[in-house]
């Protein structure tokens, strides 16, 4: 080693672009994942506002239907791989060498490259909704983000930007999940052994080995869509063989697990959230990891559970059924735990506490419905429908999103040094939580009701309850914008935070990340602590 | 520390690696659920919900009725517009229940171009039907005979121990009706044709 490079290595933040641009430094990487995460936010949620627009009323108003369809189904894409998936690689890239007492990720070079593909992504997917409008665009991608053929193979040329954009973003994950599984397997300091790890790496682990076992197969699954729309091959074509069920499969069986893999992220925030304002250590942790290694398993041998209605066999579907049912153990365990953290313990309600207990309470609800769901003769009357929809919004805002603000919440004074707008926070929280129940809860009623989902206009029976909804929507988008101002607010400026600026922050773990002073140095634990 | 540091450099590329070949072999997967699928199909029937099941001639074989038999006469029938002849190589047979049997048929296309047929079975008495286990039959799949072609179509099939005592004679007939060329050629070539 020469003693130039040597010298490189205490440098301080470089300056201008070419410090974000070239970066390797996680924490740097980290603000890139969350800011990305938060414009994507707000493209996918503009998107959710046009839907609930376009719905306020019975009959077309603002837009034709193929267009709604292209709306709906880059708003998933937008929020599941552009919005929800980075936060929590955001999450994971500042928290993990930090919490794990390593100077940065094993891969720096790796991690800026995992980032720098999702621009590129973004600006595929936002040219895929562009080219309708353009002379010689095609036809718009309206299958929803499941890309079903046949309707896939016969969508315009903004199905081959959808689908390379697909590639970037699983390849772009897939990178980074790799990067977070080596640095927890390697980079861990002396004394910190797995089991003494706080639940957030484990979380995070389990997230990247699902995401590197099931994007593949979506990569797979994409390509041979690709495949037979240009070079004719007929993988999903039946006249020529192939089967349009077998997509079907390949989708979910990464589509499942990526249900866990944007809930763990924010099982891991609560397991850090729960304990500290409660001020107890988190209940059961080796249990906590058991329930983590049964979810990961099962997550993997369940997918068909979307697919009832497809015509499989009763024996097949029998298969699923308990599969499905079996996988509420490990999810109830959680929520077990959460509990009992909480029994008598110290409890202060501060904003990232108040979105926890939220959370447990209204992701329950949505294990509720989804045991609805999971069983078939009842499903076959719910498939399709807001009944699913309500459902399974109810599992990823409380279960991924809404943990992630409390993540965002509880780390901000430690990224920035300054404490958040406390009472801010508290009346984001309430406006976000009231919007968010008012938008999805009646729903679960029109649902039940036969409207089904996917379809730009409604029987008039159901005006009532849209209109509400939407009502519900405007109110629950418009508290973003609170969010927004609150993080920039902390970001300049605000009481000073100290290095542990919530009392009970190490209960029951190392906490070693509470360590290092607010805001922490560009280079942290360049010497790796000692964790007894 | 760049020792220590050189070793930790290898455990991390060698992690890398093995995650790496994780998911090269998950992309290898995706595309082997393709064969995997088909084959899974064909195994457990999981996609073939409504769909006559062929019979287990493992099931059956065991329980030979050996005091018993029953008289099954073969019979053919081609429809008009049809340039066929199809005629049962045995036309009856004494069978024991339980036992699988192989009868043949030949049929033969009396045109100069390739035809297309479909097989649609009957069995008198109807009540009989249920007992008459085909486990291979050319019904089963549409056949294609080429310009005054003629060939011999096999059936393989079992009767059920099950079948009511009163039932001592059988009929199977089969009406022999065009396929529509068009449904009957698989993707390659229609596609050719249309493209």
């Amino acid at each position: 080693m020469s003693t130039t490079a040597v010298a490189e290595e205490h440098h301080g933040a470089p300056s201008g672009l070419k410090r974000w641009l070239f970066s390797t430094n996680h924490k740097d990487i980290g603000t890139m994942y969350l800011i990305f995460a938060l414009v994507m936010m707000f493209t996918g949620g503009a998107l959710a506002m046009l839907i609930r627009a376009e719905l306020f009323m019975p009959g077309l108003q603002i837009m034709q239907p193929d267009i709604y369809n292209m709306i709906l189904t880059d708003h998933a894409l937008i929020m599941i791989f552009g919005a929800v998936m980075p936060a929590a690689t955001g999450l994971a890239n500042w928290m993990l060498p930090m919490m794990l007492g390593a100077p940065d990720m094993a891969l720096p070079r790796l991690n800026n490259l995992s980032f720098w593909l999702l621009p590129a992504a973004a600006a595929l997917l936002l040219t895929s909704m562009v080219l309708p409008f353009l002379p010689g665009g095609g036809a718009p991608v309206t299958t929803g983000w499941t890309l079903y053929p046949p309707l896939s193979v016969q969508s315009g040329m903004g199905m081959d930007f959808t689908i390379f954009a697909i590639h970037l973003l699983g390849a772009s994950s897939i990178l980074g999940s790799i990067n977070i599984v080596v640095t927890i397997l390697n980079m861990r300091a002396p004394g910190m052994t797995m089991m003494k790890m706080p639940m957030f790496a484990w979380c995070m682990l389990f997230t990247a080995l699902l995401l590197i076992i099931v994007a593949p197969v979506l990569a797979g699954g994409v390509t041979m869509l690709l495949f037979d729309r240009h070079f004719g091959t007929s993988f999903f074509d039946a006249a020529g063989g192939g089967d349009p069920v077998l997509f079907q499969h390949l989708f979910w069986f990464f589509g499942h697990p990526e249900v866990y893999v944007m809930l763990l992220p924010a099982i891991g925030v609560l397991s850090m959230v729960i304990p500290t304002f409660s001020r107890k250590p988190l209940f059961g942790y080796k249990a906590l990891v058991g329930g983590l290694i049964f979810l990961f398993s099962l997550s993997l041998i369940v997918w068909a559970h979307h697919q009832y209605t497809v015509g499989m066999s009763p024996l097949a579907t029998e298969y699923f059924m308990i599969m499905t049912i079996v996988i509420s153990i490990p999810v109830g365990l959680m929520i077990l735990n959460f509990l009992m953290t909480m029994w008598r313990g110290a409890m202060t309600f501060e904003t990232p506490m108040l979105y926890a207990i939220s959370i447990v309470i209204m992701f329950s609800f949505a294990g509720v419905t989804g045991v609805m769901l999971a069983v078939v003769p009842a499903d076959m009357e719910y498939h399709d429908t807001y009944f699913v929809v309500a459902h399974f919004h109810y599992a990823l805002l409380p279960g991924a999103l809404f943990g992630l603000f409390a993540g965002v919440f509880y780390w901000l004074p430690k990224w920035t040094g300054h404490m958040y707008d406390e009472k801010l926070g508290k009346i984001f929280f309430w406006w976000n939580i009231i919007g968010f129940n008012l938008t999805f809860f009646p729903q679960h009623f029109v649902g039940l009701a036969g409207m089904p989902r996917r379809i730009v206009d409604y029987s008039p029976q159901f005006a009532e309850i849209n209109m509400l909804s939407s009502i519900g929507a405007f109110i629950f988008g418009t508290s973003h914008l609170l969010f927004l101002y609150i993080v920039i607010k902390c970001i300049r400026g605000g009481e000073k935070a100290g290095d542990m600026p919530w009392e009970g922050a190490k209960a029951g773990t190392t906490g070693l990340e509470w360590e290092l002073p607010s805001p922490p140095p560009f280079h942290s634990y360049t010497t790796p602590p000692v964790v007894r | 520390m760049t020792g220590a540091g050189g070793d930790l450099e290898r455990r991390n590329r060698r992690t890398s690696l093995v995650l790496g070949a994780l998911v090269a072999g998950m992309f290898a997967f995706g595309f082997a659920l393709v064969p995997l699928y088909r084959l899974v199909c064909q195994v457990t029937g999981s996609n073939v919900i409504g769909q006559a099941r062929r019979a287990d001639a493992g099931a059956l074989a065991g329980r030979v009725d050996e005091q018993r038999t029953v008289r099954i006469y073969f019979d053919a029938t081609v429809n008009t517009g049809l340039p066929w002849e199809v005629t049962p190589l045995t036309r009856s047979m004494e069978v024991h229940p339980g036992k699988v049997y192989e009868v043949r048929y030949r049929a033969t296309n009396n045109e100069g171009q390739t035809v297309t047929a479909q097989a649609v079975p009957g069995v008198t008495p109807w009540q009989a039907t249920g007992h008459l286990h085909k486990i291979e039959c050319f019904c089963f799949s549409r056949q294609t005979l080429g310009p005054r072609e003629s060939r011999e179509m096999p059936l393989r099939f079992v009767i059920d121990p099950e079948l009511p005592q009163e039932y001592k004679v059988v009929t199977l007939s089969y009406m022999l009706m065009t396929a529509p060329e068009q449904t009957a050629a698989r993707g390659g070539e229609s596609r050719a044709d249309s493209g």
